[in-house]
């Protein structure tokens, strides 16, 4: 019985008609399928990706070169800042420095005033005292001749000591009237 | 039925008449059916699965880009070269999952049996492979220039071209296609036999009695170790049919040989 069954089968290596011709036409519409809708989907969806990730590194890039830019300006304000600083450091030194000479100029010009006008003083006081001695050693000699007159007679030592003790007289009254006039 | 009336007495082992389904309409058998919602299948998951594709892909996206990969980098890319294989990303795509679901269907509960073992269907994709990787040799080389590609590779000695000239040419014109198609058919062939010869010889020994239901159980549990050595089967051939269609169109137009 199974003898005449597998007589009557077909061999299994040998292809059926109908299975070949259905096998070539589903693949060609599968292979159809793929080639229209599947396959350009895959291949846009990663072209899109890699661009997505190219430009993401794009934008990452631009920012980055962006903010170096920014970066430099900062620095390069700040090192304007930082000399501009030391400028008017050096200005209000120089500023000080001159007032510093200028007051001591005013001062030493001051003082040369003062010591002028002292000067000045010291002078008239002289001037002064010359002037009242003049008077008074007129008035003196006068005095002196009277008492010389008045003693010539008596005695001629006498007259030589009366010249000695008017000549001292004198002399105290000279030192009496500088250390007033000093 | 038959043929469990016929076990009770006498173990007959399932052969090729296994392989023969009689017409559900028309003509039309079983295989066909298989055949078709197989196509449905890919069609769906291909058409269906790439309507919405986000740049950043969510966990479906993940698994059906990662699915696509496989064909288009570590086959079609990796053998035709990183210029030409987007043409022919289709053709091995198309390869690797139909004959994959088609594998399947073998262990799938119900529909059990792989359409790949009736010749028809490997050999149509063998076809297809065929006229594709000569095609594209033709087109790239010109008539000449491919048939002195294909018959003989560079650095062969004069006194043996003749020999190699004759290999070479049936290699790439019968045994490369044809070997293709037999490969799959024979390993979804035998691993269905295997799968069906467990089962049936399991229940024949359940019902047998006595001494002979104490092996029942290991051959079932062979059974199903069976199955899922045929499932790695399954997945194997489908790859190496898609990957070996590469490698030939990677041959077909390649410039050193």
């Amino acid at each position: 019985m199974e003898l005449i069954l597998a007589a009557e089968e077909p061999l299994p290596i040998i292809p059926l008609p109908a299975e070949l011709i259905l096998g070539v036409v589903a693949f060609a519409i599968l292979l159809f399928v793929l080639w229209k809708f599947a396959v350009p989907r895959f291949e846009k969806l990663y072209e899109e990706r890699t661009d997505a990730i190219e430009g993401g590194l794009k934008r990452a890039q631009e920012t980055q070169e962006q903010a170096d830019r920014l970066k430099k300006e900062y620095e390069d304000q700040l090192a304007g800042l930082r000399a501009e600083a030391a400028r008017i450091r050096d200005d209000a030194r120089a500023e000080g420095q001159q007032i510093k000479a200028e007051l001591r100029e005013e001062a030493e010009q001051e003082a040369a005033r003062i010591k002028a006008r002292g000067e000045e003083q010291v002078t008239a006081a002289r001037d002064a005292a010359q002037r009242a001695l003049r008077g008074e050693v007129g008035g003196l000699s006068v005095q002196l001749a009277e008492r010389l007159l008045r003693e010539q007679l008596a005695d001629d030592s006498r007259r030589s000591a009366t010249i000695d003790s008017f000549l001292g007289e004198l002399d105290q009254q000279g030192v009496a009237q500088r250390t007033g006039a000093n | 039925m038959g043929t469990l009336v016929l076990a009770a007495e006498e173990f007959t082992p399932p052969g090729a008449g296994l392989f023969n389904f009689p017409p559900i309409f028309g003509d039309v058998t079983k295989p066909m059916v298989l055949a078709v919602l197989s196509l449905i299948i890919v069609v769906a998951v291909f058409t269906l699965g790439t309507r919405r594709m986000a740049i950043v892909p969510g966990k479906g996206q993940f698994l059906l880009e990662s699915f696509y990969d496989i064909p288009r980098n570590t086959m079609a890319r990796d053998q035709i070269g990183s210029e030409d294989f987007k043409r022919f990303i289709p053709l091995i795509l198309g390869l690797f999952s139909f004959i994959l679901v088609n594998n399947l269907f073998a262990i799938v509960p119900v529909i059990q049996f792989p359409t790949m073992s009736r010749i028809g269907f490997p050999l149509a994709l063998a076809i297809f492979v065929y006229v594709f990787y000569h095609y594209a040799g033709f087109k790239k080389h010109g008539f000449a220039g491919y048939i002195k590609h294909a018959a003989l590779p560079p650095g062969v000695p004069v006194f043996i071209a003749p020999l190699i000239i004759i290999i070479e040419l049936l290699q790439k014109f019968l045994f490369q296609p044809l070997s293709l198609a037999l490969r799959v058919f024979a390993a979804m062939f035998a691993g269905h036999l295997i799968i069906a010869l467990a089962a049936v010889g399991a229940e024949f020994l359940l019902f047998a009695g006595g001494a002979l239901t104490i092996p029942a159980p290991l051959v079932f549990v062979a059974g199903i170790g069976f199955t899922f050595l045929e499932a790695l089967v399954q997945v194997i051939q489908a790859y190496v049919f898609a990957l070996l269609a590469a490698v030939y169109i990677g041959a077909a137009i390649s410039e050193d040989h």
